[in-house]
């Protein structure tokens, strides 16, 4: 994307505000949505992957230690981590400004 | 070679099409405008009209098809009436936004309840807002002419606008008229091959009605307004270019016998064909009385509708639709709104008539414009007058 839409004035709108670079929702920064954020508590992870499978963000992964994180810029902080872990490894933590 | 014969207008406007080499029709029947579509279909099957004929299950999928066609950059027409415009409504803003040049005849026809299958322009006010092009035929040539005008407008890289060309309902619709069909070779010429820009390609994608937050949104929105109103230059120029080439010319407003005339009465559309002969036999009495037509209703021609009734000392208005409620008659209400600001402007009087398919002879014009001129004089306590309805 050229300009973050928040800079791009009327006269740089596309045709239709077409998108003409494919793949580029992978730049909207859902993360802005967040009011809770997901804190790991990684000694009672039992790497199950459940958190993996649930996030409807697909935001969580294995790290290169295969531990389980969330990347922060994807997620929305909706909390379906926490209640899918069967070991209460994840914990919704209000984020702070 | 320029043929010319007696036809009737919805045909016509399946000829008009097949000149035009549409490339698709999508469209769901209905009544006054069966026959556009019932001719197409007809031009297809017989293979006379190479082009996609898609049957579809409402005029809401016939507009979605068209926006799918035409992202693909296939030249796209449809037709619709009444009922059939407002169920594509929604659709209707989609097609403008995406900035898809679809061209739609609409056989302008009353909303219900009571049911009514006859004329007049309450669906075609109803979607005035919708970012279409919207373009009022007078009589069956200029319903065809501009038929073939919407396409070379929609799909001009300046516009990039879906447009409607409206034709009253049977009025037009059922009229069998001299029509005038140009050379097939001139239109070929006056109609180049559609090259949309930026067509749904999967060499090439795009993605089109993506996701506006409240960043962009207004911007976007604001674009599209700019981009319409500026269309205006271009359907001036395919309107001379028309005429240059077919002999055949189109304003915006046009006057009829209107120079220098105290008086003036505007109308929309194929009552102006009665109001004409109405002027006639007015002027004919001495009276000081002439006609304004507007063509276009959107963009609105602000500056020309200005210019056509400067001089005039009352302007009566007739509208074919009510707005429940509002100020009057759409049409009457936007003039209103184009003098405001005016320093030198005609008294604006508002009637409605001709709902649901009723008349207006030349003798319901002549009492019109004498009613017009008495409520000019002494005022009225209504914002408008509606003509013709037994008290």
């Amino acid at each position: 994307m050229v300009k973050p839409e928040g800079a791009l004035t009327w006269k740089d709108i596309e045709i239709g505000f077409m998108v003409t670079e494919p793949g580029s929702a992978s730049q909207y920064r859902t993360g802005d949505w967040r009011s809770q954020k997901p804190i790991f508590d990684l000694e009672k992870c039992i790497k199950c992957g459940l958190c993996y499978i649930y996030c409807p963000e697909g935001c969580i992964r294995q790290n290169a230690e295969e531990d389980f994180e969330a990347d922060m810029y994807y997620c929305k902080g909706c909390g379906i981590c926490a209640r899918e872990c069967p070991k209460d490894v994840i914990t919704m933590v209000e984020e702070e400004e | 070679m320029t043929t010319k014969m007696g036809i009737e207008v919805s045909v016509a406007i399946g000829e008009a099409v097949k000149l035009a080499n549409a490339d698709v029709v999508a469209a769901y029947p209905i009544t006054p405008q069966t026959h556009i579509v019932e001719h197409l279909a007809e031009l297809v099957a017989d293979g006379e009209l190479e082009a996609v004929y898609m049957p579809v299950e409402s005029e809401h999928s016939a507009m979605s098809a068209c926006l799918g066609t035409a992202a693909v950059g296939a030249r796209t027409f449809t037709a619709t009436a009444g009922q059939g415009l407002e169920l594509m409504h929604e659709v209707l803003y989609v097609a403008s936004s995406m900035r898809l040049p679809i061209v739609m005849a609409v056989a302008n026809r009353a909303l219900s309840s009571p049911i009514s299958i006859w004329g007049d322009h309450s669906d075609a006010m109803a979607v005035r807002d919708t970012g279409w092009i919207q373009i009022f035929g007078e009589n069956g040539q200029e319903v065809i002419d501009n038929v073939l005008c919407a396409f070379r407008i929609a799909e001009d890289r300046r516009v990039l606008l879906p447009v409607m060309v409206h034709l009253d309902a049977f009025h037009l619709t059922h009229m069998v008229e001299p029509i005038t069909f140009p050379e097939k070779s001139k239109v070929d010429q006056f109609i180049p091959p559609n090259e949309y820009p930026l067509p749904l390609d999967p060499n090439k994608p795009v993605t089109m009605g993506g996701f506006g937050p409240p960043p962009i949104y207004s911007e976007v929105k604001w674009a599209q307004e700019v981009n319409l109103r500026a269309a205006k230059e271009v359907i001036l120029q395919v309107w001379q270019e028309f005429g240059d080439t077919f002999g055949r010319y189109y304003s915006p407003v046009e006057g009829y016998r209107s120079e220098g005339s105290r008086v003036l009465l505007l109308t929309m559309g194929s009552f102006s064909e009665t109001a004409m002969a109405a002027i006639d036999k007015m002027k004919s009495e001495g009276k000081d009385v002439g006609l304004i037509k507007l063509r276009l209703w959107r963009p609105f021609p602000f500056d020309e509708i200005r210019q056509a009734v400067k001089d005039a000392e009352v302007l009566i208005v007739l509208d074919r639709a009510i707005s429940f409620g509002g100020p009057g008659g759409p049409v009457c209400s936007e003039i209103k709104s184009a003098l405001y600001q005016q320093e030198r402007k005609p008294k604006v009087i508002g009637f409605v008539g001709g709902l649901g398919g009723r008349d207006i002879s030349v003798a319901g014009f002549e009492e019109i414009v004498s009613r017009g001129i008495e409520i000019s004089e002494t005022g009225s306590s209504q914002e408008f007058e509606i003509f013709g309805v037994r008290e």
